[in-house]
């Protein structure tokens, strides 16, 4: 796919990780230090995988594989997650 | 049309998890869109402006997922969504072309909690900007003001290129009041009677069109990925806040 989507995309995988939605979480990228909700990443859904980068910078915050019988998530591009209770 | 009873969905947002959903019904809804009515008893309800994935799964096991905006749901179904084609799609045109009630899909949802609108949330006016099938979730938040009789004023924007693409058309007029405004951008064609422009918008016509940005609306923009980059862009010249701007990208170029 020639395309990109935001992280709004990402809440279907992320939920099978997560107990409650974090599409509206925001997350301070370790590239460029800026804090925004997950939702505004833009998302490359691209196989084998999602690829979630900084719509400030590009760093790459996260990536998740599905593959199958197991999922594999990537957040080494985030430092922080503000999760609400 | 209904939309979710507020007070079954409480203070706590619904589950996600995954669903089996019937095809209840399959209504053409435009040249190129249909209406997906599903049964889906174990659904818990949903707030306006999320969405779902839609995963098929094929004699051979091959599996394709697509996310789809919920236009409405209730605790226990039905799921309403609409589908527009992209001919040269996977999983679009399947949708639009071969299913049929009685057919079982598998749902996940429902999916999402920043490009939503939750009633008496904000007395800020909220302007809604639509191109194509992003209105669906739009749809869906404009639904849900009108239920609640929420007395925050809300815009449309709708951009179509016909007539005859506009989606949910008797319901959005239906909805149309004190509180909320429809207005329709048609890019290719116009009805007979229109008196306006023919064509894309640009920045003044958005400008024309939109809550100014002195009266700081909350602004939601769905559609196609390159229509709501342009939006965006626009309103942020026009002096919206980024953080203001809240945005769903379908897809597309
Ligand atoms: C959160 C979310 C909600 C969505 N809600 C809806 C909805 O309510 N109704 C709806 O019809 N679709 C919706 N979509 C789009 C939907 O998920 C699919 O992308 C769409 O149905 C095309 O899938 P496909 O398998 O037919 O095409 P694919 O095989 O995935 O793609 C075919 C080609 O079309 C391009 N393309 C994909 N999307 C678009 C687009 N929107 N405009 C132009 N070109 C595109 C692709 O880049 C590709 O080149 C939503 C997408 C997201 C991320
Ligand atoms: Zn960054």
């Amino acid at each position: 796919m020639a395309t990109h989507l935001d992280g709004n995309a990402l809440a279907g995988a992320l939920s099978e990780v997560f107990r409650a939605d974090v599409t509206a979480a925001r997350a301070r990228c370790a590239g460029c230090g800026g804090v925004s909700p997950i939702a505004r990443a833009m998302v490359y859904p691209d196989a084998p995988g999602l690829v979630a980068r900084c719509a400030s910078c590009d760093q790459v915050l996260a990536t998740i594989v599905d593959a199958g019988d197991r999922v594999f998530l990537s957040l080494s591009g985030m430092s922080t997650i503000e999760l609400r209770r | 049309m209904s939309a979710p009873p507020l007070t079954q969905l409480g203070r706590s947002r619904p589950q996600a998890a995954w669903h089996v959903a019937t095809v209840a019904e399959v209504r053409r809804e435009t040249s190129t869109a249909v209406r997906l009515t599903l049964d889906v008893p174990t659904w818990p309800g949903s707030e306006a402006g999320s969405h779902l994935d839609l995963r098929l799964t094929a004699p051979d096991g091959y599996q394709a997922s697509r996310s789809y905006s919920i236009a409405s749901s209730a605790p226990g179904g039905p799921v309403v969504l609409a589908v527009d084609e992209l001919p040269d799609g996977e999983v679009s045109p399947f949708l639009v072309h071969e299913v049929r009630p009685g057919d079982q899909l598998e749902v996940h949802g429902p999916l999402g909690s920043f490009f939503v609108w939750r009633p008496g949330e904000s007395d800020r006016p909220v302007q809604l900007v639509a191109g194509g099938s992003g209105v669906v979730p739009l749809y869906a938040i404009a639904a849900a003001h009108g239920a609640a009789g929420d007395t925050s004023p809300l815009r449309l924007l709708y951009s179509v290129r016909r007539p005859g693409d506009v989606l949910f058309a008797d319901e959005l007029a239906a909805l149309r009041g004190p509180a909320f405004e429809l207005e329709l951008v048609y890019t290719r064609e116009a009805p007979a009677t229109w008196a306006g422009p023919v064509g894309r918008l640009d920045k003044e016509a958005l400008a024309a069109s939109t809550v100014a940005a002195s009266a700081r609306p909350r602004v939601y923009v769905c559609g196609s990925t390159r229509f709501v980059e342009t939006i965006a862009a626009w309103l942020q010249d026009l002096g919206h806040a980024a953080a203001d701007i809240r945005t769903e990208r379908f897809g597309g170029l």
